[in-house]
């Protein structure tokens, strides 16, 4: 049965390592970018590789903005928990935030009031789906505010499904550097206001070397704005597209894009 | 062209660089990100003189991860921060100081690129860049104003050889983020015209 303490140690070794390994699928989609860039832009993506092999080596965060733990919990439905999942989650936070160390970036949204632990209400962000099985799989993805700052939302009409495209590439086009390009651009299509934002995020969590003709045709087109690496021009502004779409009411066509920076830091377990 | 420049940088340096030159830093580097600029402008405001001067110094757009190691500070991931958030800020502390040599990623406005003319410049360091970053750190100084919280302090560096830096927006009013945004407006407008 897995315990408290179990989960409190894999937390902090999720954040450990989301920090400290950038999964292969962005490591690979990065090198192909240095492989097609030249000047500034191939130095800038150079001094992004090297900075993730010295980030591997040294043990330390790749990226200082340690973002704020954005949590995804599938539990089975066979799972028989005897204690507060979501404090232990939060327990790891706090002890991550010690330990690996990270930043501690949670702040109180008026006062700016730091209490230095990452853990504050609503903060870390836990989301909980029941699935099939007898096992408990904890995904934490650590979301950095220089993207979640240029992400953005709308509600178009369900006139507008024309409207889609233009939004998305505009969204990344008003983005400019500030997101840390290439970014990973995740978008949710359909469900509610809030449905859609959801959706937007759970697309960060997949694979970016596994895209749709979809996906691919507005990585092409985003490519072509020319925004580059940290936004002095070149031919790499985004290193994936990921489209999640689910249904939604017949009057209203919610579109959300959730940017992500090239840092995209995810680690995943399964407890038993 | 490439640079090596060691604060305090002087205004002649300054003036030589130009967009697309890469720089490597050495010297007194201060961080300051939101909280910091809008402290730096209560002391204007108050004329209460500042803790360092900026002149003397580069100012570095970054909340980095400080350690406290045996009674001594260590930064072991310091990368650069979106340093548009500042951009109402800047212009009104150029207003106040002799000259300034900022590093920050993702760019910074015209309004910027104005308030620079023949008085500071703007460098791009990689952004997310923290590990790497932090290698050319080699030593915590000290910091001012703590009470700000670990992000938002403004630490003192001794940095060697800190870069690559590329000269985004130089003292002649030149900024390659201008350049790059003109490119793309036009690259959208062609992109989506066959919609």
């Amino acid at each position: 049965m897995v315990s408290r303490e179990e989960v409190i140690e894999v937390v902090v070794d999720l954040l450990r390592k989301a920090h400290t390994e950038l999964p292969e699928d962005v490591v690979n989609a990065l090198k192909n970018a240095y492989e097609r860039e030249e000047g500034i832009a191939r130095s800038i993506i150079k001094a992004i590789l090297d900075n993730i092999s010295a980030s591997k080596n040294l043990g330390v965060p790749m990226c200082q903005d340690t973002g704020i733990p954005v949590v995804f919990v599938e539990i089975g439905r066979e799972v028989d928990l005897n204690f507060d999942l979501k404090e232990a989650i939060r327990e790891g936070v706090k002890k991550a935030t010690k330990e690996v160390p990270l930043r501690p970036n949670a702040v109180h949204p008026l006062t700016r009031k730091n209490p230095g632990t990452n853990v504050g209400s609503h903060i870390p962000q836990i989301n909980i789906d029941l699935v099939e099985g007898d096992a408990i799989k904890l995904t934490i993805m650590p979301k950095g505010a220089g993207s979640e700052n240029v992400s953005s939302l709308k509600m178009l009409l369900p006139s507008q499904v024309d409207q889609i495209e233009r939004f998305i590439i505009e969204t990344v086009k008003n983005a400019k550097g500030k997101p840390c390009p290439p970014i990973i651009v995740g978008v949710g299509i359909g469900s509610t206001f809030d449905g859609c934002a959801k959706l937007a995020k759970k697309a960060l969590l997949r694979r970016i070397d596994e895209m749709s003709k979809f996906e691919l045709e507005l990585l092409e087109k985003i490519n072509r704005l020319g925004i580059g690496p940290s936004g002095l021009g070149g031919k790499t502004t985004a290193l994936a597209v990921l489209v999640e779409m689910g249904y939604c009411h017949t009057a209203s066509l919610p579109v959300a894009v959730n940017i992500q920076c090239w840092a995209n830091r995810r680690a995943s377990a399964v407890l038993r | 062209m490439e640079y090596n420049l060691r604060t305090p940088v002087k205004k002649e340096e300054i003036l030589r660089l130009k967009v697309r030159d890469v720089v490597y830093i050495s010297g007194k580097v201060i961080t300051a990100r939101d909280e910091a600029h809008l402290r730096m402008l209560e002391y204007f405001d108050n004329n209460k003189p500042l803790p360092f001067r900026v002149e003397d110094v580069v100012v570095y757009h970054c909340g980095p991860i400080i350690i406290e190691d045996e009674g001594k500070f260590r930064a072991i991931s310091a990368g650069p921060t979106t340093s548009a958030r500042l951009n109402p800020l800047v212009p009104k502390i150029l207003k106040k100081v002799e000259s300034m040599v900022m590093i920050g990623k993702g760019g910074m406005s015209g309004e910027v690129a104005d308030a620079l003319k023949e008085k500071g410049v703007y460098l791009a360091y990689t952004g997310g860049a923290g590990a790497l970053a932090a290698r050319a750190i080699k030593e915590v100084k000290g910091v001012y104003w703590q009470d700000l919280g670990m992000p938002e302090a403004v630490w003192v560096f001794e940095v060697e050889r800190f870069g690559p830096c590329i000269v985004a927006i130089d003292a002649h009013g030149n900024s390659i983020y201008a350049e790059v945004e003109k490119r793309v407006e036009e690259n959208f407008r062609s992109i989506l015209s066959p919609l």
